[in-house]
């Protein structure tokens, strides 16, 4: 699988990923929200020019049930190109998909026909506990010494012997090779990660242990602020924790880490899900300055009121439904940070061109646990803008709506039938849906994470500033 | 041209070769003259990747040379080297994955990183049957001078100078090459370039191996 020249797909710096040319194809996550069928990986036409666009061409199940897949992504990516690992002749080819639920791992293989991506190898759970004392693998990301794969659980059945973490597969054989922290320090939490590969720093956030999250949301947790409130960074390559920033411990749940593409830039953001105090959620910026990590939170999103007869059990008595800012998702340039409100039903767009100051500049509304936003072909929407997918050239933004499956039903109890669409953006800002793009996976289905051929705006990392 | 003029222009050409080989690290001058925005980022970066090399070809030749000394052996050594030369081309045509342990190497530390680079792919073990050719004493006469112990211990001594002079001007010649590359696609050609200009030489710095290894022995029967 070596090349002579490096894989057209990898890219040095951000601006050259943004100018090459459009996705084609679009992966999407599958999961039976009820566990009686095998989750799947669709496979999305996104070629405009394609008189099957926008349909899936393709759905292949996967031989287990109740797998639950998240956060996948590729073998190898723009990483590749980093001057220090000397890799680069690998291909991105093999998409690596982590079950949450059942910790078991999947590698399916895009060639020779990428509508068409097979099964070529099955990474089963205890293979996984007995060489990283891990469980619950949720994301992917390709990086110096191969595949770092982020977990959400420790050891033993119920995950909670031992801290998760981070564990390393090797690129090629995807054999598991092990632990990736040598000194973790105080971490205990795990949920999402990612790095500055030129400047050797990892930062790391915190959901939940698997009892936690496992059956639901546990509402005396949540009261309890007992689910993660810290970022955690970390030296890259000495795989050392060197410092923790406590967020507070009313900012529950930090979710999703999104550095800024250009490594010459030395911050990023991180989404909180909520605030135990009055129901907000919050966008932080992190920044590196003087050899020291800081945090500070730089936007919020307030709840809205709601009629209680309209909320599920979980949030009657609150008379209001939390924004809940599932995911996050930074433009290739930087330039604009996508924020997903599960809970209200709202994907904004923020210009972090100032990362101290974000400020809104663009809003679609769609679903929402009170809203019920229909989209604007006139269907109705189940559930809210979730995983997010920016196109390289930051002109097209696609969303699904499922977040996890047992809060997906205490959130949405009538059910969030699998959908994914699509945002239009202008160049100066603003957003709107796409009238003619809604692909639905039919009922039973959640829809998860989306990834994009040739890669996208949370996969990729780059050795070299876009100047 | 004589034989040795040949040589020293063998040790200079594949200085050349190492300095445009991106897997020698020009890149990374590149990535810290962009990142610091400054021309003397590109130049800085360049002189610990000189150094690393400087010091794993002296790892590799060194050793070699002084045994040269050991006159009555020379045939053997110089056998055996193009042997162990020609081994690891062939290792190197099999086995092509790099060592994972290579990417643990912090980006601060390029001098450290440079010379592993070098060694892992044998960057020194290439240039030296090139170097014994240089160390072999030249006419009959010193042969039998050699008899000598002083004047064997003065032999070694003097290819000790050799194989360090052979170090220095073949990385003297590797920085320069990698200097203009990188100087190239920092100013005037731009990242693009680096994307087309990364071609896979795994097998062909595996060959280049094996041809010194062969060469070497060929030498030496």
């Amino acid at each position: 699988m070596e090349n002579v020249r490096p894989d057209p797909t990898f890219h040095p710096s951000p601006r050259l990923a943004m100018q090459a040319e459009p996705e084609h194809l679009a992966y999407t996550a599958l999961l039976s929200s009820d566990r009686s069928r095998p989750d799947a990986l669709a496979v999305v036409d996104v070629d405009e020019r394609s008189a099957t666009y926008g349909t899936v061409l393709n759905r292949v199940e996967l031989p287990n049930r109740g797998d639950e897949l998240h956060h996948f992504g590729w073998n190898a990516c723009s990483s590749a190109l980093s001057p220090l690992s000397c890799n680069a002749f690998v291909k991105r080819r093999y998409l690596v998909v982590p079950g949450m639920r059942s910790s078991r791992m999947y590698v399916f293989d895009t060639e020779p026909d990428p509508r068409q991506p097979r099964l070529v190898k099955t990474i089963e759970p205890d293979e996984i506990r007995s060489k990283t004392g891990y469980s619950r693998p949720h994301t992917v990301h390709c990086g110096p010494e191969g595949i770092y794969v982020s977990t959400l659980g420790g050891g033993g059945t119920s995950g909670t012997l031992g801290p998760p973490g981070i564990f390393v597969m090797d690129c090629q054989t995807f054999e598991v090779l092990g632990r990736w922290e040598i000194d973790r320090g105080p971490q205990q939490l795990h949920y999402d990660f990612w790095w500055n590969l030129p400047r050797d720093y990892m930062v790391s956030s915190e959901w939940a242990l698997p009892p936690q999250f496992e059956n639901g949301i546990v509402a005396e947790d949540l009261l309890g602020n007992k689910y993660g409130h810290s970022l955690h960074f970390w030296q890259l390559r000495d795989r050392r924790h060197v410092q923790t920033i406590d967020l507070g411990a009313n900012h529950q749940m930090v979710l999703e880490i999104r550095p800024a593409h250009d490594p010459s830039r030395d911050y990023g953001f991180v989404g909180v899900v909520v605030d135990t105090t009055n129901l907000e959620a919050s966008i932080w910026t992190w920044w590196r300055e003087g050899g020291k990590f800081h945090a500070r939170k730089t936007a919020t999103v307030p709840p809205e009121p709601a009629d209680p007869s309209q909320l599920p059990d979980l949030l009657k008595g609150f008379a209001a439904v939390p924004p809940l800012i599932s995911d996050i998702d930074l433009s290739m340039d930087d330039r604009f940070l996508y924020v997903a409100c599960w809970g209200t039903g709202e994907l904004r767009q923020y210009d972090v061109t100032d990362p101290f100051k974000p400020t809104l500049s663009g809003s679609v509304r769609l679903g929402g646990i009170a809203g019920r936003q229909k989209h604007p072909n006139g269907r109705a929407f189940g559930g809210g803008p979730q995983m997010t997918e920016i196109s390289r050239d930051g002109r097209r933004v696609f969303f699904t709506n499922s977040l996890y499956s047992t809060w997906d039903r205490q959130f949405y109890p009538d059910g969030i039938p699998g959908v994914q669409v699509m945002c239009r953006t202008t160049p100066q800002g603003g957003l709107e849906l796409d009238p003619d793009f809604y692909v639905e996976f039919g009922d039973g289905y959640g829809a998860h994470q989306v990834r994009l051929q040739g890669g996208d705006c949370s996969t990729d990392s780059f050795c070299y500033p876009s100047a | 041209m004589s034989s040795t003029a040949a040589l020293w222009l063998t040790v200079v050409a594949l200085g050349i070769y190492h300095g445009l080989n991106p897997a020698m690290g020009w890149p990374l001058a590149v990535a810290n003259g962009l990142a610091e925005k400054a021309d003397r980022a590109v130049f800085a970066t360049l002189l610990p990747l000189g150094g690393g090399h400087l010091a794993a070809m002296s790892v590799a030749l060194v050793p070699f040379a002084w045994l040269a000394g050991y006159v009555s052996w020379s045939r053997t050594i110089q056998l055996g080297a193009g042997a162990l030369v020609l081994l690891y081309g062939i290792y190197r045509l099999v086995q092509r994955r790099h060592p994972r342990a290579l990417a643990r190497i912090r980006p601060t530390q390029l001098a450290w990183w440079s010379f592993w680079m070098a060694t892992a792919h044998g960057a020194g073990l290439m240039l030296l049957p090139f170097t014994l050719g240089l160390c072999e004493p030249s006419s009959a006469d010193g042969r039998a001078a050699a008899a000598h112990a002083t004047v064997v211990r003065a032999l070694g001594s003097s290819n000790v100078a050799t194989a360090l002079a052979v170090a220095t001007v073949h990385t003297v010649a590797m920085l320069l090459a990698g200097l203009l590359i990188a100087w190239a696609v920092y100013r005037y050609l731009g990242l693009g370039f680096l994307r087309r200009a990364w071609l896979n030489l795994d097998v062909v710095w595996a060959g280049s191996l094996v041809v010194a290894g062969a060469a070497g022995v060929i030498y030496a029967i």
